[in-house]
């Protein structure tokens, strides 16, 4: 894809359940190979916006494009990987079982699939489980095996809601460098967070608050636009308490 | 190869959870076993029909209850037993009444035979001969020794199949849901009739055995009777399930959680049992026995009942056969457009 075109773009897009609208005029672009954190307190809209991008939701108004197509459709599936706010595992298998199942869905095959859940499984460091029964993994074991799924068929646009909530600080450290080196092999990662120090490691960051995009810049411009020294401050800054 | 991926997935889930494995294959053997211990007889109003010289029953036959048809000649009769019109016809064989049974029924067979002696008790003294009265006795379907549970076993075998099937169908289909599964398949390139494909192979896989198993318990081991080919019982057992597990896994896009599904239960499997033929409809109001014509275990009893009891082949249960991949395909797709709910395209 060529330089230059963003990979995300969200144009005026409105979403509303009801009558309640959840996201009003989100306008924003997301380039090729950069880590893009949105940030925003709980119940802010971010699974909402991340579920219009997965093209599983639609806009009640606006446009969403991904990779230039418009969405929803069909085909560029196969180019994301989504983990969900929520681990969707089937329990009952083993983790082997749920990659191979998930593998089989991406069209992954014989060698390759080894390979790929080999490698997925050792970057999650989740090796030693692999053949373990989900429901006897723990909390962190789950997220973590969920974004290896995620990853398994090499997408060049990862989608993660709150992928690292419920793992402790040294495999988060671990998993952000794997996903600083997808970002230099070209991936580029959408995730959604509310934790403070993680929004720091984005190259750029929106910030949302019921619904509405406060801002959205790398976290030095938004440190300077709010003339504060962290990206809780700037975000209290945008958010209640408007000067 | 997508399609192959659920069907697999479904089959190692089962593999993991045995508890539902011996729910689908055991209970239903269960409980069919326990009714073919228990199951006694109940009162019943013969439906008689009488032809030529036979009409002299008519009245003394009337007085012991039953509903007493005159038929021109023979052959009327006749076409109306095997409809299923009566339960039996009483003709004159020289000076002689002979009765055939149509015999699918052992408490019509009781009570059409009781009401007979007795008639034939009153009109001794007009009668000539004295003793000739004593009827021969035959059968169009079905023999003397038939117990009530071989006409309660085809419709049975039905309608436990098509309850555990229903459930379990749609239960996992729910889960699928409610713990998220659903959201994570619809967000890889899966077509939506890809998984209800999936659904209908994983789970068809499973019941091909417990088709199998059921069958051959009622038969072998119950000894229920059976008088037609075992691969016809097979094959409705089947397509009953299909259409069970379609329907469940439909249905389950209606419901919120495990218990609501447990409420399709009072709401869809019991009236279904109900009209199915498993009593006699014809006492119930036009109106509802016309619901039973859009069940699918209507269908299902009614060619099973045909096969084990009357020995009948494929020309009598084609359209049985039919309707009941119809109803399976028409889940299929309307479950195909209730995913629509959740991705659109
Ligand atoms: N299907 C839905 N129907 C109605 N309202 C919804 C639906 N999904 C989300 N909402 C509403 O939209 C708002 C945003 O929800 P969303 O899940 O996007 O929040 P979030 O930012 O992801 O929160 P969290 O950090 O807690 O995950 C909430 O007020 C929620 O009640
Ligand atoms: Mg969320």
């Amino acid at each position: 894809m060529d330089e230059g075109k963003p990979v995300i773009a969200v144009t005026h897009v409105n979403r509303a359940f009801g009558d309640k609208t959840v996201l009003k005029d989100i306008t924003l672009q997301v380039n090729q190979a950069e880590t893009f954190g949105i940030l925003g307190p709980s119940g802010s809209g971010k699974t909402t916006l991340v579920k219009l991008l997965t093209g599983i939701d639609e806009v009640t108004s606006g446009e969403v494009t991904v990779l230039g197509v418009r969405m929803p459709k069909l085909a560029m599936l196969q180019q994301i990987g989504y983990m969900a706010q929520s681990d969707a595992l089937y329990t009952e298998l083993s983790a082997k079982e749920n990659l191979e199942f998930f593998a089989a869905l991406y069209g992954l095959k014989g060698g390759n699939r080894t390979r790929r859940i080999g490698d997925v499984m050792e970057l999650v460091n989740l090796q030693e489980h692999l053949r373990k029964r989900v429901d006897q993994y723990s909390g962190g074991m789950k997220r973590r095996l969920s974004l290896a799924i995620a990853l398994l068929h090499e997408p060049p646009l990862l989608l993660l809601d709150e992928p690292t909530v419920g793992i402790d600080p040294v495999l988060r450290q671990s998993i952000w460098k794997e996903l600083k080196a997808l970002n230099r092999k070209g991936t580029t990662i959408v995730l959604t967070t509310h934790v403070m120090d993680e929004a720091e490691k984005c190259d750029r960051l929106a910030m949302i608050r019921d619904g509405v995009l406060l801002a959205a810049d790398t976290p030095a411009g938004l440190l300077q636009a709010t003339g504060t020294a962290s990206i809780e401050e700037a975000f209290l800054c945008y958010g209640g308490v408007r000067r | 190869m997508r399609i192959r991926a659920i069907t697999l997935r479904i089959l190692q889930q089962f593999i993991h959870d045995r508890r539902t494995m011996a729910l689908m294959f055991i209970a239903p053997l269960l409980v069919l076993s326990l009714m073919s211990l228990v199951f006694g007889s109940d009162a019943y109003e013969p439906r008689i029909g009488v032809s030529g010289g036979a009409a002299v029953f008519s009245s003394a036959l009337e007085a012991e209850q039953a509903e007493v048809t005159s038929y021109a000649d023979e052959a009327s009769g006749q076409a109306a037993l095997k409809a299923g019109a009566i339960d039996a016809l009483l003709t004159m064989k020289g000076d002689a009444p002979a009765i055939v049974l149509e015999g699918s029924n052992p408490a019509a067979n009781r009570t059409v035979i009781m009401a007979l002696q007795e008639a034939a008790q009153s009109l001794r003294p007009q009668a000539p001969g004295g003793g000739q009265l004593q009827p021969q006795i035959s059968y169009l379907y079905g023999a003397e020794d038939m117990k009530t549970i071989d006409r309660f076993g085809p419709i049975m075998i039905g309608v436990f199949v098509f309850f555990f099937v229903f459930l379990i169908a749609g239960v996992s289909f729910l889960r699928e849901r409610t713990t998220g599964t659903l959201e994570r398949l619809l967000s890889t390139p899966l077509k939506r009739w890809e998984i209800v494909t999936g659904y209908v192979c994983g789970f068809g896989i499973f019941t091909v055995f417990q088709a199998l198993l059921i069958s051959w318990f009622s038969i072998q081991v119950l000894g229920i009777m059976m008088t037609g080919s075992f691969g016809y019982v097979l094959l409705m057992t089947l397509l009953l399930s299909m259409s069970a597990l379609t329907l469940g896994t439909l249905l389950s896009a209606f419901a919120a959680n495990e218990l609501q599904m447990i409420q399709f239960i009072p709401l869809v499997i019991v009236p279904q049992i109900f009209l199915s033929g498993l009593f006699p409809l014809d006492t119930l109001p036009l109106w509802l026995q016309r619901i039973g014509l859009v069940t699918p275990m209507y269908y299902g009893s009614e060619a099973l009942m045909d096969i084990m009891v009357r020995g009948r082949g494929w020309s009598d249960i084609a359209g049985d056969v039919f309707m009941l991949i119809g109803f399976s395909l028409l889940f299929m797709l309307l479950n195909v457009l209730a995913l629509r709910k959740h991705r659109r395209m």
